[in-house]
């Protein structure tokens, strides 16, 4: 049962890393990440590690998203991924 | 556990792929999180023992079976540091790249060619 | 398209030697070396019951100093970087301000996440969580006054002598421990107690209380910096506006 549910949320990280990876928009790309992390922070619950997933949730799911969404609006004027 | 661990490094190598390839600098950070997380998952993985719990003691772990019950606490201490010091270099970088775009008006990184020779 | 080629060969080296790693793994069944040490001695030797807490503080606790003085240079550098910053942000329009229920839940909940920040890190020692994360859900507190008002300005005083008390009061600590107990960030500098009570585990709850301040005024520091000066066009607008 649990191994299911692992795999299915390892399946659903690597769709989203590969969604941040290779999506044209950064600011799509950079949600995708964040739902990585987020899943990150069940799996370390799921692993027995509830400090770290405490951890994950609030710094790389809640402020690196938004870190990296400050840092684009502060460089948005007219660049477009080639 | 091997799932988790095959999870962590099927990461690790998407964020690899993705800081080799992409141009978009803010991209390429972005990459190299996403390997960070995959790492981070890695080492959580060899620190977990199969059907034991978290090590936290109380009622339900007493402190004289803990041996027996618990998985291991030092990747997760470790962990724990990495992730916190991740996000400020996210930051210290992101930061370089706002200082950089001021200059150049570019995100590109094959623009950035000053120090090449 | 000869970089590609060459970024998916290096990438495929990568994976392969991953995954003769992983192949020749074997998962651990017992605790062993300093694992083992730490698990089956820590209770009667530092008396928190969150291992993960009694290792980041005290077995490794001058890791830990290291990590938080790399998050306040990290912190340091991006103030220093951003502070003349010119940039010209393409003229966003006259923004619409947020509504009055945001503003009001915002002003309801900051201090409850606050203090749900201080409960994080002041139990550190007893349940999951501690320093770092209560640091961070007392900076994520900042965003949110953030998101709500994009020209919130925070009180930089207060910010900077929270920030360097509990950074002097952690070294301080540290330093009490050479002298009372057996070295460099010893907890045994204050009587052990009874395991699980909040007032336990010697100095582990101090250092997780400066610990915590620390982060959470670094974080909530990198985040203003990012977001830019904290110049007020909606308000300035809206002031007009009432006279």
């Amino acid at each position: 049962m649990i191994a299911w549910f692992i795999g299915v949320l390892g399946i659903a990280m690597i769709v989203g890393a590969l969604a941040a990876v290779h999506l044209k928009q950064t600011v799509p790309a950079i949600i995708a990440a964040g739902i990585v992390s987020l899943f990150a922070s069940v799996l370390y619950l799921l692993l027995a590690a509830p400090d770290v997933a405490m951890t994950e949730a609030a710094i790389g799911a809640g402020l690196s998203t938004v870190i990296f969404l400050y840092a684009v609006y502060k460089t948005r004027s007219g660049e477009s991924e080639k | 556990m091997i799932l988790i661990i095959a999870i962590g490094i099927a990461l690790m190598l998407i964020g690899f792929w993705g800081a080799l390839i992409r141009k978009n600098m803010i991209r390429i950070v972005l990459s190299i999180g996403i390997a960070e997380t995959g790492l981070q998952l890695l080492m959580i993985g060899v620190g977990y023992l199969k059907g034991r719990t978290a090590p936290i003691l109380d009622s339900a772990v007493p402190f004289s079976q803990a041996l027996q019950r618990v998985v291991d606490p030092v990747p997760q201490a470790l962990v724990l540091t990495a992730i916190v010091i991740g996000v400020a270099v996210n930051a210290l970088m992101l930061t370089f790249i706002i200082r950089l775009y001021e200059k150049k008006k570019t995100l590109t990184i094959s623009d950035y060619r000053d120090l090449k020779w | 398209m000869i970089k590609r080629a060459i970024a998916l060969f290096l990438v495929l080296f990568f994976g392969y030697v991953f995954t003769t790693l992983l192949l020749n793994w074997h998962p651990w069944t017992e605790l062993i070396g300093v694992a083992r040490y730490y698990v089956s001695h820590e209770l009667t030797e530092l008396g928190a019951t969150n291992l993960v807490t009694a290792i980041v503080v005290t077995y490794r606790g001058l890791d830990t100093l290291g990590e938080v003085t790399v998050l306040f240079l990290a912190a340091t550098g991006v103030s220093v970087l951003l502070r003349r910053t010119t940039i010209t942000l393409p003229s966003p329009g006259p923004k619409r301000q947020s509504s009055e229920i945001l503003h009001t839940a915002t002003r309801l909940l900051t201090p409850f996440i606050v203090m749900f920040g201080a409960y994080i890190f002041i139990n550190g020692h007893l349940t999951p969580g501690g320093g770092f994360q209560g640091g961070a859900v007392i900076a994520s507190a900042v965003l949110l006054l953030f998101l709500t008002n994009p020209h919130q300005a925070l009180n930089h005083r207060i910010l900077k002598t929270i920030e360097s008390l509990s950074g002097a009061t952690y070294v301080l600590v540290g330093i009490l421990g050479l002298f009372l107990a057996g070295g460099f960030l010893d907890n045994r500098i204050l009587p052990l107690g009874e395991p699980g009570r909040i007032l336990s585990a010697g100095a582990i709850p101090i250092i997780y209380t400066c610990i915590g301040l620390k982060v959470g005024t670094e974080l909530a520091n990198i985040l203003e910096n990012l977001r830019g000066p904290a110049t007020s066009p909606v308000l300035e607008e809206n002031e007009g506006r009432a006279q």
